[in-house]
Formats: C-alpha cells, structure tokens, sequence
C-alpha cells in the first residue's frame, strides 16, 4: 500500500503561515488503515519538496523508495515497512515518527526524534506535547536511546491514550 | 624572489614579508565553498593556499549544530560541524593543499597580487587564479533603539551560544522565520533559553517547513505579518514593541504588542560580502533574490576579472549544500584553466554540476534559479563576462 501524493506540493496556507500542518494534510500522509493494524509503522511528515533524500538511503527494507527527483516527497511502501524506525535517525527534518497504534489493548507507541537534554529514562512520565508545543496527555517512557546513527538524534518510545498517537509528537520532561 | 610557502620563516623585525608567496592557486575563505574548492583544486592538481581570516577552518559550519540536508555527496544527516571536521581533515591532509588561518586578506593589487596580514605580518601572494570564498554578512533592521546592547544578528547569537558557550541572555525574541532564524531559535531552546516569539514580516514563512515545524511543537509562536516596531532599554534591552503588518508591509495601527526580552535577534537576511571583489574591480550586479550586489560571472564561476572565481554566498546568498557544490566545481574550473584536465575532468564536472542543478532544481530553488538568471542576462547585456 502507497500514500504519499508525489508529484503536487503538499504545502497549505495554515502550514506555510503557521508551521502546523492541517488536519485534512496530515489525513493524507497518515499510513493507511490496514498497514496501522498490523503493528509499528513510519508516519513520515514531509509536506514540502526540499532538496533532501537521507529516508530512502536509511531504509533498509526498502520501504522508502528511490527519489527520481531529490526534492520529491518521501514515498512509503507501507507493506515493506517494519516500524524499525531506523529512518528517524536519519532525517535531517526531524519529521519522521513511527506509531504503534496498537500498543496495548487501550494504549499506542509514539516514536519519535528528540534532541534534548537530559534524556528521559524509561518509566519516566513526561508531559505528551501536540504539533503546537500543548500539553496533551501525560505519556510513559517506554524507551529512550541514542539513534543507530553517530552524532545522529536520540530516540524516544512513548506510551500514549490510543487516541493521541496522531496528536503527541514532542515531550516535556516533568 | 620567491620561495615556498612552506619555507617562509617570519622575523619579528621584518614589517613586511617582501618576498612573493608564488602559488597556482589562492583560495579566501575556508568555509563550506572555500574547503570544497581547495579540496576540489588540489585533486585536479594545482597547488593551492587556502587563506582565512579566523583562527580556525569551518566559516559557518562550526555554528551549525542542526543536521544537514541534500544527499549524500552534500553529507546529508551529518550536522555541519560534523561536516566541517570532514572536510578539513581532507583539506589538512592533502599534499598540494597549504592552510594559513588567522590570515586577513588585504586587497588585490597590480600583477595579481594579493596581500594577507599574518601575525601582525604582511605577506604577498602572486598566484595565478584567485578563489573568492567570502561568504556574506547579515543585514540589520533600523528600528528606534536598535543599538541598545542586547539587540543581536542571529549570527552573533549562534556565535555566543556554539563557539564561545556563553548563553546570550534568557529571554529571546526573533524577528526572521528564515531557515536562520527558525534554527537559532531551535537551538536557543536546546541551550535553555527561553524563545517568546518569532516575528515574520511576510506572510508566509521563508525557513522550510520542517525546520519551522520542529519549533511549533516546542511550544515557540510564529507570528507572521508582524514584525518588530521599536527596542526599549535604558542600558540594554528591556522589551520590544511589536505590530502587524498590511500586504503593502505598512504597520497597522492598534496591532502593537509588548514583550519582555532582554534578547532580540535579528535574523533579516544576507548579503554577499564582496569587499574584496570591488576593490579588485569585478563587476557587480544588483540582484535581489541572491542578497545585493552580487559578482557578474560566467558559467565558470570566472568574475569579470580574469583569474578571479567565486563561490558560495559571495555569489549569491543559498545554503551550505550548494555553496559547497559551487566550491567544488569553482575549484575545478580553476585548476582546468591552469592546464590541469585529464581525461575524466569533463565528466567529473559536468557530474558536480548536475548534483548542483538537482539540488536547486524543487519550488524552494526557485529564487535561486530566477536571481541567477537575472545576473547572467545582466552581465552578458553589459558584455562584462
């Protein structure tokens, strides 16, 4: 299964003008349904076309497929994507988050990039942030590592209210 | 006389070195484009003096701690200070390449000589081509109380914060959602300092999105059409008062704002730092999407002058990713007009050059491709490349 527009610009007046993308964006870079129910999964918010092509390079089971132009959108074969999330070590943009939707039978994983400090530890309750830097929920550090990656971002599992693995994309450590 | 670089023995008693540095080729800058072209020069052979004005080789890749963009051959998801440690080992270690910091370039003189001061010393370099690797410097904005200790270029900031350690105040208001501006901001915040607001006269922001997108999610506003109306201090700065601006960019009464912020970085832009090209008579052009006056330049990267290239910001304000593609082609048309041009050059070239046209090639190379576009209509009208 692909998603992913490639060949329109994906950027809209509420991106452009605020750095939050709109909920109809996001909807279309979201992994679809049946690729989210079957475990982790790379939800990669890349809504304008940079000069920039580091996903496709990191992948290893060739989910994020060669770049015909280096400033086309990343486009996913979410059916070869594992939710390694190897990638988010990766991307310059820090744009690349991987959802576990199912996590637990009421809970959903958030990867996420991170370069802060001090890294939480796992256990730790962090204060879950949205794309606007507000307190969402209260989420748990299920893990928080240096990526595979030298020099690279570290990155955090947290574990969210299922409804919040679209919403939470940053933390506040408590 | 000349002798060899390497032999160049200073007496303390001796004002002026008065022999002649003989040398292929000369490179000003040791930035991302000055490094690319040494590198790119000395691998096609000639022998090159690489010159720069600080203590150490990185220009401004030694501030960027954020992680790069491109692919690979730019080094992609490496962070530039990473990059820069990269290319000066290259630089260090290869034969043909002479590295001398903390050497201002002075001007550019009859018979292609070029002064550089060393060490409270002057020394004459009479090479044959000339690389101008310069960079840029930022613009400011004349608000009333804009020289109030506090109101900083971005620039600056990121010098405090990523060369010297030292935070530059706690509360921080910045006007520019640049690339620049919207990645100070980010690392203000990793610093640990507090970022109330970012200020964008134009409609939409300028930085790319992800870059923006990584600042929202920290909680740090952007106001777009708002832009900063005037400082307050007594010492240092106290505050600023901000406004909302019309289409027209003119202020619309009653938006005011106030803030307390003992910071306000201006992040309005660059411009092409092109002393040295004056002085030495290259022809310049007015060119607003590359920052200003910009070098007239033939598809070569050869200024009006013949013998004197240009590369990176000094001929026209991008990014590091390209300014290092541009060193690196510059490097190779000068060491191919000194003869040296085996059999693969023109591939290896024309490789660089498609790198460099994909890079610019998506909607935000647009400017780029424009401003280019106009320079070379401009010069070629003039006949002066």
């Amino acid at each position: 299964m692909t998603a992913n527009p490639k060949d329109e610009e994906m950027v809209d007046a509420k991106l452009k003008s605020t750095g939050v993308p709109s909920e109809e964006l996001l909807e279309k870079f979201k992994p679809p349904k049946e690729n989210r129910e079957q475990g982790p999964v790379v939800m990669i918010e890349c809504f304008e076309k940079i000069p920039c092509d580091p996903c496709n390079k990191a992948c290893k089971f060739g989910a994020v497929k060669p770049f015909d132009d280096i400033n086309d959108l990343p486009q996913v074969d979410y059916d070869k994507c594992t939710g390694c999330g190897i990638c988010i070590g990766h991307c310059p943009g820090l744009a690349i988050f991987v959802i576990d939707e199912n996590y637990t039978e009421d809970s959903s994983l958030v990867m996420l990039p991170y370069e802060f400090l001090p890294l939480p530890k796992e256990g730790d309750i962090v204060k879950g942030l949205d794309r606007e830097g507000n307190y969402v929920t209260d989420a748990t550090v299920i893990k928080a590592k240096e990526s595979n990656r030298k020099n690279s971002n570290y990155v955090v599992s947290l574990e969210v209210p299922k409804g919040d693995a679209f919403v939470v994309r940053n933390f506040e450590t408590k | 006389m000349s002798r060899e670089f390497s032999d160049l023995e200073i007496n303390p008693n001796e004002l002026l070195v008065s022999s002649y540095v003989q040398g292929e080729v000369v490179v000003i800058g040791g930035g991302p484009a000055g490094l690319s072209a040494a590198l790119s020069a000395a691998r096609e052979g000639a022998n090159v003096y690489l010159l720069e004005r600080d203590d150490f080789l990185g220009g401004q890749l030694v501030k960027q701690t954020h992680m790069f963009f491109g692919s690979e051959k730019q080094y992609a998801s490496e962070r530039g200070v990473d990059i820069k440690e990269i290319l000066e080992k290259k630089v260090r270690e290869h034969d043909r390449i002479k590295v001398l910091t903390g050497a201002a370039v002075l001007g550019y003189y009859e018979n292609n000589t070029l002064l550089a001061e060393h060490q409270d010393k002057v020394i004459k370099f009479k090479p044959q081509r000339v690389i101008v690797a310069t960079g840029a410097m930022e613009k400011v904005l004349n608000i009333p109380n804009w020289d109030l200790p506090g109101v900083y270029g971005a620039g600056a900031v990121q010098t405090l914060m990523n060369v010297d350690g030292i935070k530059p105040g706690n509360k921080v208001a910045m006007v520019g959602a640049g690339n620049i501006g919207v990645i100070v901001s980010y690392q203000l915040l990793q610093a640990g300092v507090e970022v109330v607001a970012i200020l964008e006269g134009a409609k939409e922001i300028g930085a790319y999105l992800v870059h923006a997108s990584k600042v929202r999610r920290l909680g740090v506003p952007i106001y777009t059409s708002t832009t900063v109306k005037e400082a307050h201090g007594k010492e240092c700065l106290e505050g600023i008062t901000t406004v909302e601006l019309d289409e027209n960019w003119n202020q619309l009464e009653g938006t005011e704002k106030d803030y307390h912020v003992d910071v306000l970085c201006l992040s309005v832009g660059l411009s092409p730092l092109t002393e040295f090209l004056n002085q030495a008579g290259c022809a310049m052009e007015y060119v607003p999407e590359l920052g200003g006056f910009t070098p007239a330049r033939n598809d070569r990267f050869e200024t009006s002058v013949p013998g004197i290239y240009v590369a990176g910001d000094v001929s026209g304000i991008e990014e590091a990713c390209s300014a290092m593609m541009e060193g690196e082609l510059t490097g190779m048309y000068a060491a191919q007009s000194l003869g040296y041009e085996d059999e693969n050059f023109w591939k290896r070239a024309n490789d660089a050059r498609a790198e460099l046209t994909a890079l610019r090639k998506g909607p935000v190379g647009k400017v780029i491709r424009e401003g280019q576009q106009k320079l070379f209509q401009k010069a070629k009208c003039k006949g002066v490349v």
